[in-house]
Order: structure tokens, then sequence, then C-alpha cells
């Protein structure tokens, strides 16, 4: 993390280790001088600013925080920082382009696959990896995949819809293609 | 010529929502992701045991790490005499502690510093030396002749009881007793649940000595009555209060109330001048903010052989925690419990209730419900259930003979409730065809023969929701009306704010079509602003399923004396009297000639460049509603459900709402509505609950140990509408956000004991975990109480 200045409150004395580690996030190279203790969530909120990876409940129960760790989905609160160290971050920011938004983040506005939107950056992104090893899933298969993350407000029907549709969206768009 | 109202967005149409716009980049901004310049962080030390005495507290170590700014305790709170606060229900609540703790999780110390991390670690060097003292987990206990005294901080205070409170017609009732054939009886435990939206709860408070002003971002459904709280606990002016709620990441009842951290947020603030950060930890949250249900049940109803219900009895025993910290209404101690049976023709009813305090955390907020109407009807549909079942009749029949007709509305319950519309026995018809209700008992016999345990439930349910009106509901003294301010720039755009708080319901989208129906604007042309007290005018919040019954007939009202305005400058444009005006969606035109008109945009425009003589320029209007009564929407619930007699597993095989909640704004965001509350209902029927052992230690205080349902749990659910409209409402809408959370447990749990009945069994209080209902299919006896505190 580069600051023009970086006021040191009180001294946090000689003992304080810190680490320098680089990590891609949203495919950007960023370096930073760390505290090992640092959660990945912490980093990417607070370091970074990516305020869109949420932190529910610290136990790896929640999914909130949601990230892709190289391509596959792991929860931010429970890995630290340092065990990031030269791999790929993918968060809820780096979804869309300038000009388009992912077909997952269209499924769930069509689909009304969000409601408070606290837990709806991990739900997409998880969607996002299960889309990407499995273009074509049933509903048991998003049920499934999504059983690391959990909703308060919407019930999950809209939220399989959302993915189902995004799916098959995804379908027709590669078929154009080839 | 009028506007195609589906195409502008207005009334019925399931319009996408305008906020998921940034919540779908990542970009909501809820109070975590607040950061202000030379912010502080915060941090509360918890009491780890439930009750004892508090013999020293010694922060010295905690001051000496690197980083921290203050250290807070009770002692020091109590100096600015702010070491307690008042609660909604007029009892106070330690801010921090400072005789002793009374429960586990309790506020006892706090840590300003630079960084969360710091905070943290200075507050597991504080040393608490406590004395213990026995711990009271539940009104048994409490009641005991020899039971700890939990509230010695009270004068007048020599017992645990908070409260003997009655409802109804004794005598009547009595009499109705007398003259029964049949009486049937149930003894129910409803378990304490806890709301757990996602985001837990957090503020951070800025005060700026320099200008006087205090501006706090919190997680809060009521920001106006935070501020007027605020203003009363912290003795500061309330025009230099601005309490801003930003997004929720839901809240379901769980940010109603004031909580210690935003006040000591508050203290720490005003001393280090510096804005200081609260965010609570889920299990911070889970343990200590206010919790939902806890409740023993016991009914008995007076029936004829036929089948007609004569009279009802209840009594209710509550557990309240520590601190009587009810979010509800003043004049009802146990909120709207005497709601139960609305929806049926019974002519005597009596309801008595008391209430306790226990070592355990305080609440008592309406979990997505409108106070204390989820345990009301819970236990209404699990007397029904009974009741049939001893008189030996169909459980749809006995509902439809009892349920109260369409032409006997307006109908005044036994305990004084008018109830105004509904189509009852439609709802039934169209839920019993959907699930196949004719052809079940069949199934469930052929399914027996082969060992297969089938069974359906059904529940019904009218609930008051919308408080309310002035004249019965206020919190704390403040009536509980709400408020639109409807602003239309010069261009026919507008800005729209409430005294509502959205939370995931959506109001930024369908407040818009409320204001698209009554004025013709796309709802795309107007944006809607909320939970800001400095620019929101005056209103109760969003809980208790409020906001359409009471900020939506306000929006509706605003926007109708804005085309009042309009019409007068139509008039004026138009060259004739306003007696001539004639208004279709989007525009006026003259009587007899429709060809000639104006757009609500040309009223617009001339409201600020072409009024006529005499006329305040400007098109905006500010309205209060205060509702002339509750609405009432009807839901009646149809679960299917397989048991499996080997583990006790329950499956849902099919599960069919019908819900009537009058006019759909927008029908998209209704269903949503439903299918959230339903998932709820599935929740505490099937895992979710808190409880605490011996030692008054919480058991459910993380994710790991409170279980709630993922997407691989949770069943289908297929929706059917019904539409009566609210009769006084102004669009004819009724509230739905909790109509399925309140309706929806009784459905689950009577599917279950209908297919397990035949063993004997009568009850088995939720959560009807595998092991439970095992134990009852095993025993033939009720499981009831909560484990693992068995109450005998």
């Amino acid at each position: 993390m580069t600051s023009l200045y970086n006021e040191v409150a009180a001294d946090p004395g000689a003992d304080t280790p810190t680490r320098r580690v680089s990590i891609t996030v949203n495919g950007e190279q960023r370096t930073v001088d760390i505290e090992p203790r640092l959660l990945l969530a912490h980093l990417l909120r607070q370091g970074l600013g990516l305020t869109g990876t949420h932190t529910g409940c610290d136990t790896t129960n929640c999914g909130a925080c949601t990230v892709l760790f190289d391509g596959r989905p792991i929860k931010s609160c429970t890995m630290l920082a340092v065990q990031a160290d030269g791999h790929d971050v993918e968060t809820v920011e780096g979804m869309a382009t300038a000009s388009e938004l992912h077909p997952v983040q269209e499924g769930f506005k069509e689909c009304h696959g969000l409601q408070c939107g606290f837990c709806t950056p991990g739900m997409m992104l998880a969607s996002k990896a299960l889309l990407e090893r499995n273009p074509n899933p049933t509903e048991d298969d998003v049920r499934w995949a999504l059983s690391g993350n959990l909703c308060r407000c919407t019930g999950y029907q809209n939220i399989v819809k959302s993915v189902l549709w995004a799916a098959e969206k995804m379908r027709a768009e590669n078929g154009e293609e080839a | 010529m009028s506007v195609d109202e589906i195409k502008i967005g207005g009334m019925g149409a399931s319009r996408r929502r305008v906020e998921d716009n940034r919540f779908i980049r990542g970009k909501g901004k809820y109070v975590d992701d607040v950061v202000l310049p030379g912010m502080l962080h915060m941090e509360i030390l918890r009491a780890d045991v439930a009750h004892a005495r508090i013999k020293s507290i010694d922060t010295s170590a905690a001051w000496e790490v690197p980083g921290v700014r203050l250290v807070l305790t009770g002692e020091m709170m109590a100096a600015r005499n702010l070491a307690w606060m008042p609660t909604l229900s007029y009892d106070t609540q330690a801010v921090l502690a400072t005789d002793k703790v009374r429960f586990q999780g309790q506020e006892v110390a706090a840590v300003i510093a630079d960084d969360p991390y710091i905070a943290k670690d200075a507050c597991a060097k504080i040393v608490v030396e406590y004395e213990a003292l026995p711990v009271i987990v539940n009104p048994d206990q409490a009641q005991s002749p020899d039971a700890p005294l939990i509230r010695d901080d009270k004068e007048n205070q020599p017992t645990n009881k908070i409260f003997d409170w009655e409802i109804g017609d004794k005598s009547g009732t009595d009499k109705a007793f007398e003259e029964a054939d049949v009486i049937s009886t149930i003894d129910l435990h409803y378990p304490r649940s806890h709301p757990s939206p996602l985001e837990p709860c957090g503020s951070i408070a800025d005060y700026d000595r320099s200008t006087g002003k205090l501006t706090v971002y919190m997680t809060t459904q009521a920001p106006h009555i935070i501020r007027a709280a605020v203003a009363m606990v912290a003795e500061l002016p309330e025009h230099q209060i601005r309490i801003i709620s930003p997004d929720l990441g839901g809240g379901f009842g769980n940010k109603v109330p004031v909580y210690p951290g935003y006040v000591i947020s508050i203290l720490a603030s005003i001393l280090t001048e510096r804005p200081v950060k609260w965010i609570e930890d889920k299990t911070g949250n889970l343990i200590s903010t206010g919790f939902g249900r806890d409740v023993y049940l016991q009914g008995q109803m007076a029936l004829r052989k036929d089948g007609k219900i004569l009279g009802m009895r209840m009594h209710t025993i509550s557990d309240h925690g520590a601190f009587y910290a009810d979010a509800q209404p003043t004049k009802f101690k146990i909120g709207l419990m005497h709601s139960t049976f609305a929806c049926y023709d019974v002519p005597a009813a009596h309801l008595t209730s008391t209430g306790y305090y226990t070592n355990k955390a305080p609440g008592g907020v309406a979990y997505r419900c409108s106070f204390r109407v989820t345990e009301a009807m819970f236990f209404q549909e699990r007397m029904m259930h009974a009741a049939a079942n001893d008189l030996g009749m169909d459980q749809a029949e006995f509902r439809r003979v009892n349920l109260v007709k369409d032409d006997m509305f307006p109908y005044r319950t036994a305990f004084g409730f008018l109830t105004d519309s509904g189509q009852y026995d439609k709802c039934m018809q169209v839920g019993m065809e959907a699930i196949g209700y004719d052809t079940f008992k069949e199934e469930q016999e052929e399914a027996r023969k082969r060992g297969r345990l089938l069974g359906l439930g059904i529940s019904t349910m009218t609930e008051p929701l919308g408080a309310g009106n002035s004249r019965e509901y206020d919190i704390l003294g403040i009536k509980m009306f709400d408020s639109a301010e409807l602003r239309v720039h010069m261009t026919g755009k507008a800005i729209l704010r409430t005294g509502a708080k959205t939370q995931g319901q959506g109001h930024e989208t369908t407040w818009a079509q409320i204001v698209a129906h009554e004025l013709g604007i796309p709802a795309d042309d107007i944006v809607v602003e909320e939970g800001d007290t400095d620019t929101a005018p005056f209103g109760m919040g969003t809980y208790a399923s409020r906001s359409t019954p009471v900020a939506g007939a306000a929006v509706a009202m605003a926007a109708r004396k804005v085309r009042a305005k309009a019409r007068k400058i139509a008039a004026h444009l138009l060259e004739v009297s306003e007696e001539d005006i004639e208004w279709e969606l989007g525009r006026f035109y003259v009587r007899g000639n429709h060809d000639r008109g104006v757009t609500i945009q040309d009223c617009a425009l001339a409201a600020y460049s072409n009024m006529p003589d005499g006329m305040e320029p400007g098109l905006e209007n500010v309205s209060y509603y205060d509702p002339p009564n509750l609405t009432w929407p009807f839901a009646a619930y149809f679960c299917k459900v397989e048991v499996d007699p080997a583990t006790g597993v329950w499956d849902v095989l099919k599960f069919v709402a019908v819900d009537d909640c009058g006019v759909r704004i927008n029908p998209m965001i209704v269903e949503g509505q439903v299918m959230g509350g339903l998932t709820e209902a599935y929740a505490m029927a099937n895992m979710q609950y808190i409880t605490f052992d011996e030692s008054g230690n919480c058991i459910g205080s993380n994710y790991m140990d409170y279980l709630l349902p993922t997407a691989w749990e949770t069943p289908g659910f297929e929706l059917h509408e019904v539409v009566t409209p609210c009769p006084h409402h102004p669009i004819g809408a009724k509230g739905i956000g909790e109509c399925a959370t309140v309706a929806g447990p009784a459905a689950f749990v009577n599917a279950v004991m209908n297919a397990i009945e035949h063993t004997g069994v009568r009850n088995v209080d939720m959560p009807l975990q595998p092991n439970r209902v095992f134990e009852a299919l095993q025993t033939g006896q009720d499981v009831s109480g909560m484990p693992p505190v068995k109450v005998e």
C-alpha cells in the first residue's frame, strides 16, 4: 500500500512484525506492508478500500466475505492476508467492466435475487465460480454450490433463479461467439 | 393520452429495484464502509459470566498498549450520568456495568484505539474480578421464593416479576367454558430466537466541539426515535444531533432498540473529539442485542360438539432477560399478544400475562413481527390444530367453520381489535386446491401402510400491521404516525423523503411507484431518500410491517396534495376555472375537450416560472399520516412433509402460501418478502434457537452453534394471491413484510405433528430437530421446553 503520508500515531514498538506481500487484486498488483495477523478481508476493506467485501460472522459460516482466490471461492474473513502473497484475488468490484455488468450481476437484479444486499457480493462471486466450472447447472447444483453463503432476506429461491438466468445468458453468449 | 401506468413503473409493476444498481456492484454504503478522517476504533469488553458482583476492574494494562486513546468503565460513565439508559418499555438498562453484571455478554468496559486490532488487544488486558451470584435462566427459577433478586438496582422491585397484565372478558369466558361440550388445552414454549441480520450493529459517532454538532452513523431502523433517545440520554439539544442510518444489512427488528455500544461511542467521541467507530462482531450481536420470543404459551378452548368455538383462555409467561427492553407500544405489556384469534369468530376470550427478569440478554424485540404477533399466531394455530383433533374434526373444516365470514366485516374481535376486510374462505379454497387437500388423507393412509409418515399442516392468520393509530399506539409517548416529503423540481423530476427506513424492503423502488401512480411522473424520475434525520421528516421508522401502511400512505397523501396544487396551476395555464379541469394519469385537461391539456411536468415548470397571481411558488408537500386503523392482511399456509421414522428428519414435500395483503404496489417485491419470511419461519421451526445452560452460558453465540438454513435445506415455496383492498388505506395496501414469519412456523409444526400424532404425541416444542421428533416417535410422549435446560 503506498500512501503519501501515513501517520504512526503511537510507536507500534520494534517488536511489531510486518511483512511485505504482493497480491493481484482485480487484475492489478498491489504491494503492501502488513502485520502478519491481518485478515485478508480487512486488508481488502480497510487497506485497499474495497468495501464490497463484507464481514458478517467472523467464523467462515456466512460467506459475506467470499472472494475468488485463484478463481476459487474462499472466505476472506478467516484467511490471513499473508497467505494471499503471490496469488490472484477477485472481489465484487472486479466483476463488471466499465460498460458491462457480469451476467450474474444482471441476473441478481433481474430476478430479485437480493434485498438488503449484504450477502450479495459473496453470493455472486460463489455463483460466478460455479458457472465457470459448470455452465449448465441444475437447481440442486446451484443450491449446493451456494450452501456456504447465508442470506437472511430472500429465502434463496430468487437467488437460485438469478444464477440459472445468468447461466442461460452466458450459454447463449458463448454459443453466439462459437 | 394518459400515460401507461405499468410503463412508467407505477402501481402493479414488478419494477426492478433501483437500489440493486449499487448493491450488485459492491457499492452499498453500510456503516462499516464509512471512513471519517482521524477516526478511532472502539471495542467492548463483555462479561463472561451471567450473574456476578463486580469487585474490581483494572484497566491499567490496557492503557499501556501503544495506540490506546481511551478506556471507559461504568464508573466513568456514571460520573457523566450515563451508566444507565432508558429502554423502550419504561425500564432502565446498564450502558456499562457498575454494580454487577446481569447476563453473559453484558458490556463491562470499552477501549478506544487507533486501530480495531489494537482495541481488541487492549480489551484482553482488562482484568475484572467478579463475585459469582446464583444464575436464573428461566421464569420458573425467577419466581422461586429463594431466587436471587436480579434487579437490586431498582426501587420497588422486591421480586423478579416485571408485570402482571390482563385483557379480555374473564366472566364471559368462564361462562363459555361452563357451556362447552369439549375443552381442549395446549401448553407450548416458543423458544428464544435472534433476528440475526447478517450485518451486526455498529455506529460511528462524530462530535464536533466547534459547532456543537453530533453526527452518528448508526445501524438503526428508527433514526428519529434514536435522535429523541440520544437527546434524552446524553442531554444534547435535538437540533444538534444528526442520526444517519445508511444502507442496512438487514434488520428484522434487531436494529430498533438503543444499544449500549451506540451510547458509549457517542461519549467516546465527545471525550476524544475524534470520530469513533464501533462495529460489533457476530458473537456480540447474538449474545447481547435484542432477541425475539422466549415465551411459554398456555391455552384452553371451549368448544361446541359441532365445532363452533365458544371461548378461549390464554396465559403467557415471558422471559425478558435482565432488562425489560421490549420494543412495543406503551399500553401493551406483552405486545399485541391479544391479536391472537383475530381471524376467528370467538365470542369470549381472556388473556393473562406475566413477565420475568432472568440472567439473559434483554430484548423482546419484534423479530419480523408486529410486537409478539408471531407468538400470538403460533399459539392460535397450534391451539386450532389440537382442538380439531380433540373434536375429531377435519383441520380445514374446523377452521372454515370458525373463520370470520366476508359479510361480517367490520368485525370486532373478543379482545377489541377491529378487523375490516378479507376473504378468508376464498384463501382457504385456493390453498386447499393447490396443495391437493382433498386427496391427501388417502395418500397419507397409503403411505403409512408402506411405513412412510406423511403429514399436512395448516396455518391461517390475520395480523395487525401498521401501528398505529395515534390514539392506541405510541412508543415512549411518541405517537406512531409517519411522514413523507415530496418535492417536484421544475423539470418534473422529484425527490421523496420519508420517516421510514428501508433495510432490504426496497423503498427506493416502491415509494417512487406510489408517486408515479398518483402523479403520472415516471418512477425513474423520482429519487427516494431515507434515514438522515437532518433531511427526512419525522417518522417512527421501519418495523412491524408498518412502512407501506403508514409511510406509504403518507407518500400517497403528499402526492395528492401536490396534485391538488398542480390542478390550480393547470387551470391557470389552460385559462379555465379549476372546476372545469379533469385529471387522467400524468395530465390535466379541459372537461369536454380532451385534447386541450397540460402534463404534470408542464405544471411543475409553471410552479417555478409562471404561477398564478397570489400563489406561493414551488410544488412540494410534507404529509404526516395517522392511520385510522391497523391493516389486516390474511395468510393461509399449507405444508406437506414427510418424516423419516428411522431418524426423525423431516422434509418439506410442498409448501403453498396464499397471501392477501390488499393491493400490491410491486408484486415482485411482495413475493420476495413472503419467501424470505417463510424461510425464517422454517428456520425457527427446524433449527434456529438460542438457549442457555444452567450457568447462563449462551448456547448459540456464533453461526456454528446458532444454525441458520442455507440454500440447501431451505424448501421451495409456491405462492398464490388473493386481493382484498384495505378500505381505509389511500391505495388499498396492507402490510406484508412479516406475514410469512408470523403464520409460517405453525404450518411446519402442524404438518410434522400430523405425521406423527398417531403415536399419541400432542406436541413437540420448536425447534423440531430430528432428535426431538425421533424421541417423540419412540416414546409417544410430548417433547417440551428448550434443550439443554428442561423446565419441569
